[in-house]
């Protein structure tokens, strides 16, 4: 009987909770006109960092330790050739020895990437970094394929 | 023109009104619930049709009426059709009798309220033929579940209604709202405050809302007794569901709450405005509370309404014949 009579309580109670629900704040973002506050927390795709000295160049070195670490293989980092070599063996020792030490393509795909940020923990530059990027909507797999140094080629335009 | 002519005439047009007021209402009550339901909720609730989302409503009106009405094979041809026919054709004889304003009642008899508790009973008989007519086990369990639900809660409503009419010492409910007074100390609330209770607890029960709608608990049974129905099959459920929220609260507000009597404003805008926060307080019940048990449901009728509306009974007979 008495632990009926607190049951009652209770739903008054419940009532209270909803009724100050009512009259408190939506917490609803209306997403076209609005977005939320702290989409910087947000882990999109990847991109690379500029050099803070150069911002048309990226940090990388294309040394292929994020391809190699990546768990899902969706990085494929294709280095720049060096100039062709002129004359023999030892020549072409030096001009590999002198390649440049920049990426040629850096090719990424989101479809294939979880998130799990070991590419940017590990890279030796910390060149590699989360974009924070949420709209990246498309009715095309295709379109999820990214050549990342293209963000610098726009720049240089 | 004759008497007869002039009967038909007023007949006529309070059936056309009270369509049109229960299709305004309705469009207006599913809107609103949405809106409560998701401001309960910390949402907006219906935005993006209109401005604010008024538009949702008609949007939906027009999906349901443009779907195809299918039939399950092996269901019962006659009964499957008939089923949400009978629970949207009595909706509108409900709202005959009551008073919406000093002179505003479709249709002057005097056992008004038995004649609303008595055709009520067929909203129940329709989900029972939807439930057996559909060929299914989920409307068949749904359809059981209503019939003994509202076999239970009729009786606990029945007594409360009772209690008050001894109170009144009439069944017409023009003269039960005009034997109350504008102010609320003279409504038959204050007389009879447990025979409200209970009343408005069967109400729900009755007209198959949260936390009573085990005929349609989505978590058991998909949808219950309308399973199978989709288009204007499911919409006039639908219709005849939000019909018979306004018919108990409007009944409960001439009961209760004064009907039309209120100071300064014309009487229909006092009714409207009761009905409204009788209306708004069971879609606050039903997005609070969870849906109950069926053992709690039966307790719950059979153990504590039956017994206190009974208790409520004898007490307003002994205290209207002794005083």
């Amino acid at each position: 009987m008495g632990e009926d009579v607190l049951e009652l309580w209770s739903l008054v109670k419940g009532l209270a909770v909803t009724g100050t629900f009512f009259f408190s704040r939506q917490v609803t973002v209306h997403y076209p006109r609005a977005v939320v506050d702290n989409l910087a927390t947000f882990r999109g795709p990847i991109e690379l960092s500029p050099d803070p000295e150069d911002s048309m160049r990226p940090l990388c070195i294309a040394c292929m330790t994020c391809a190699s670490t990546c768990p899902a293989g969706a990085i494929s980092v294709i280095r720049k050739k060096a100039p062709k070599a002129e004359g023999g063996k030892d020549d072409e020792k030096e001009v590999a020895r002198n390649a440049p030490k920049v990426p040629e393509k850096y090719l990424y795909d989101y479809t294939l990437c979880c998130q799990c940020g070991l590419c940017a923990e590990n890279c030796p530059k910390g060149a590699i970094r989360f974009s924070g990027n949420p709209f990246t909507a498309s009715p095309d797999k295709k379109d999820f394929t990214f050549d990342l140094l293209m963000k610098f080629e726009r720049n240089k335009d | 023109m004759s008497f007869a002519a002039i009967v038909w005439l007023k007949m006529i047009v309070a059936v056309v009104a009270t369509a049109l007021f229960v299709a305004v209402s309705v469009i207006f009550l599913v809107y609103l619930e949405r809106k409560v339901a998701g401001h309960v909720q910390r949402r907006p609730g219906p935005f993006e049709v209109g401005p604010h989302g008024i538009l949702q409503t008609f949007a939906d009106a027009v999906k349901l009426l443009s779907k195809q009405p299918l039939k399950p094979d092996g269901a019962d041809p006659i009964l499957f059709w008939l089923a949400p026919i009978a629970a949207f054709a009595p909706a509108l004889l409900l709202l005959m009798p009551v008073p919406f304003g000093p002179v505003l009642t479709g249709l002057e008899v005097n056992p008004g309220i038995l004649l609303i508790l008595s055709f009520s009973g067929m909203n129940v008989l329709a989900l029972c033929l939807a439930g057996w007519g559909s060929n299914n086990k989920w409307a068949l369990l749904g359809a059981a579940r209503s019939v003994a639900q509202a076999v239970g809660y009729e009786i606990p409503l029945l007594l409360a209604v009772l209690a008050v009419t001894f109170t009144s010492g009439t069944l017409n409910l023009s003269e039960m709202t005009a034997n109350q007074g504008p102010y609320p100390w003279r409504w038959n609330i204050v007389l009879q405050p447990l025979a409200f209770c209970i009343f408005f607890i069967c109400a729900v029960a009755e007209t198959n809302r949260n936390p009573f709608d085990l005929p349609e608990a989505e978590s058991e049974l998909t949808a219950g007794f309308h399973t199978e129905y989709s288009g204007m099959g499911f919409g006039l459920f639908f219709l005849a569901e939000y019909t018979n929220m306004i018919v108990v609260c409007s009944v409960c507000t001439s009961l209760f709450l004064g009907g039309w009597q209120g100071p300064f404003l014309p009487g229909f805008w006092w009714f409207l405005a009761k009905m409204y926060v009788l209306l708004l307080v069971m879609m606050w019940f039903r997005w609070t509370f969870p849906r109950l048990r069926f053992d709690q449901l039966l307790n719950l009728n059979w153990k504590w309404l039956l017994p206190l509306s009974l208790v409520n009974l004898v007490i307003t007979v002994l205290a209207v014949s002794l005083f």
